[in-house]
């Protein structure tokens, strides 16, 4: 990795939109999108249903056409280039095998539409499938495969044209959460092996998280944010990035000198360039803690338990302060001795924080 | 527990769901094993009650191989032209806005259509394009002859297919619809991401994916035909020109010679016609059902 968190240039080629706009009657699906990815890089466009994300990878893949802008590949403008000559990879959300072809034929019709010849083709498509695990499984038809063998042929079939971009459209979306996770990293390490350029379409946030070297949250046809993934949670730009991107506490703080107090806690923010004023500090669940020790009296940070969720290894501890309810994530170990009804005294640890201001209130006219 | 089971010895419990179907046996006892029954039965036995196969000897008479074979064309025709106006009417809705006016109004009319047959529909053909028919009168009188030389054709095959059409392309984008629904819009985009055109995707993936079905249907628009009798019986005076017609005179001759035994033995052949047609539409459709649910 580079010091800004993008994929050392591999063998991909630099893809770039520009400006990109799609409008549906009076929605603005996507507004002056712009977004460079780097040869070989997987990108991760994350975010709610409707943000653009999916619009911005028909664009790229010439499914759709944009309003205005550009699409760039290996600096060639493609932008009125029709899909079937973009020479680009992709996979969709699922079901896209064709259904009366196994497997082998599946992988094999890109290639017969690029006029491959028969043996080439033949060993081609099993060098493939021997690149996503299928080679045992190359004459099983869609229906004799699960949702996760699917995928996979899918991915090899889009990789068998040895495309100049990968795209994937939330393409595990209707697995089941082991096959994903798995086919997950799967889906990285044939990526990384082969080298190509990546777009990845997501709105699971821990997806794109761990596979993209770079992920770029979307809201209202906007990019809010693109970087690496822990800049993204740790130092998100944004309050929208930083609520949907993992787990945020609004706890009521008071600005002054590039700080936030909450409850007490004087805690540093992300922007110290803000006025001072009332504000919402957005806090992770991880940067509170329960207090080793003080006295359980009635205190800003002092509250009752009324839930425990077990996550495993950590465990995500619901506290009522009275005004307000917090959550606190931490070790299972320490949160089992926390029940629901116990009382407890929490820490905010001084980790930067974004704030968010009110709207001020319109006036009745 | 539910209402329709109870328990037994061992917490097994009898499934008593089955209660709600009686209607729909009972239906089809009545109205199609029963009379089947009753045309095997008849057809393979003598007046004097004897196995025989003695009804069966006419089947190969000149005139009755003229039916059979009209019967045949006519319906082959009616299920040919019909799939294929049926498939472009249904992929024309298909492709519309799944809950758009167009697919609710088409299909809520190729439903009731469908149905539509005998008299009535007979009647609409001759009230509209019969020598008296007011379509027919407004045609002749901008110099348009739909019956040169004299030659109405309506009262002959050629207009029984074309009457036999107006409900067997309703059937059509009834029962090819759903195949049509099953085309996934991913499988185009599929095929263009791997530099596919429309050509392709009709050659390679859509028609070999619709086809089965596709033929499937038009067995099932053959059979629908085949077995027609009240339009024909309606529309055509010349008794015996297709095959039901030829029973319904064995049945009921005006001259006291029916013969219920040989109509029986054409019935039977009829429905081992339109059994051997349904297996191969049933064997066409569950070739396609896992490829396009």
């Amino acid at each position: 990795m580079t010091t800004d968190g993008r994929a050392t240039p591999r063998a991909g080629v630099e893809v770039r939109l520009e400006n990109l706009t799609r409008k549906y009657a009076t929605t603005t699906a996507l507004d002056r999108l712009t977004l460079t990815l780097a040869p070989g890089e997987l990108v991760a466009l994350l975010g709610p249903s409707g943000c653009g994300k999916t619009t911005a990878l028909r664009l790229l893949a010439g499914l759709e056409q944009a309003d205005s802008g550009h699409v760039v590949i290996a600096g060639k403008d493609v932008t009125n280039v029709p899909a079937n000559r973009r020479n680009i990879g992709m996979v969709f959300q699922a079901y896209s095998l064709f259904p009366h072809m196994s497997a082998r034929q599946n992988v094999e019709f890109g290639m017969q539409l690029q006029h491959v010849g028969a043996a080439e083709r033949r060993e081609r498509a099993r060098e493939v499938l021997d690149l996503v695990g299928l080679g045992p499984h190359m004459d099983k038809f869609a229906h004799q495969l699960s949702g996760g063998q699917q995928q996979r042929v899918a991915l090899a079939r889009a990789l068998a044209i040895k495309p100049k971009v990968l795209l994937l459209d939330e393409p595990l979306s209707a697995l089941d959460a082991k096959v994903r996770a798995r086919l997950r990293d799967e889906i990285r390490r044939v990526q990384l092996e082969v080298g190509i350029t990546t777009l990845f379409v997501t709105h699971d946030q821990e997806e794109a998280l761990a596979i993209a070297d770079r992920v770029g949250v979307m809201q209202s046809g906007h990019l809010e944010q693109l970087g690496p993934p822990t800049e993204i949670y740790s130092r998100p730009a944004t309050p929208f990035v930083a609520e949907f991107v993992g787990l945020t506490n609004r706890i009521k703080g008071d600005v002054r000198g590039g700080a936030v107090t909450v409850r007490g806690t004087r805690i540093p923010l992300v922007d110290p360039d803000v006025t001072d004023g009332p504000a919402t500090a957005l806090v992770r669940p991880e940067a509170v803690s329960l207090a080793s020790n003080g006295e359980m009296e009635d205190g800003p940070l002092v509250g009752t338990v009324i839930a425990v969720a077990f996550l495993g290894a950590m465990s995500r501890v619901t506290v009522d302060l009275g005004d307000t309810i917090v959550l606190a994530q931490m070790a299972t170990s320490a949160a089992s001795d926390t029940p629901a009804g116990t009382k407890v005294r929490l820490a905010l640890r001084p980790d930067p924080v974004l704030i968010q201001r009110e709207e001020p209130a319109a006036t009745a006219p | 527990m539910s209402a329709a089971a109870r328990p037994l010895e061992g917490g097994r419990r009898l499934s008593l769901s089955w209660i709600g179907a009686v209607p729909f046996f009972l239906y089809v006892g009545v109205f199609l094993l029963l009379p089947t029954a009753i045309i095997v039965g008849g057809s393979l036995l003598t007046p004097g009650g004897t196995l025989s196969l003695a009804n069966f000897d006419g089947i190969d008479k000149p005139y009755m191989f003229k039916a059979f074979a009209s019967s045949i064309a006519i319906s082959s025709v009616s299920a040919v032209v019909g799939a294929f106006v049926g498939a472009l009417l249904a992929y024309a809705v298909v492709t519309g806005k799944p809950d758009g006016i167009l697919r609710r109004s088409v299909m809520s009319a190729a439903g009731v259509l469908a149905q539509f047959g005998g008299v009535t529909l007979t009647f609409a053909f001759i009230a509209t394009i019969g020598t008296v028919g007011f379509v027919y009168v407004f045609l002749q009188q901008h110099g348009i002859d739909i019956y040169p030389n004299g030659h109405v054709w309506l009262y002959d095959l050629p207009g029984l297919t074309l009457i036999y059409m107006y409900f067997q392309i309703p059937l059509m984008v009834l029962v090819f619809a759903p195949a049509l629904d099953g085309i996934r819009p991913q499988w185009r985009e599929a095929t263009d991401s791997l530099g596919g055109g429309t050509w392709h995707y009709w050659r390679y993936i859509a028609g070999p994916l619709l086809f089965p079905s596709f033929l499937g249907c038009t067995l099932l628009l053959f059979a629908n035909a085949f077995s027609a009798y009240a339009t024909a019986s309606a529309l055509l005076t010349q008794g015996g020109v297709i095959l039901p017609l030829q029973i319904q005179a064995l049945l009921t001759s005006e001259t006291g010679s029916s013969q219920p035994g040989y109509a029986k033995a054409l019935a039977l052949a009829m429905i081992v016609i339109v059994l051997v047609v349904m297996a191969l539409y049933t064997l066409l459709q569950r070739r396609t059902a896992h490829w396009l649910r």
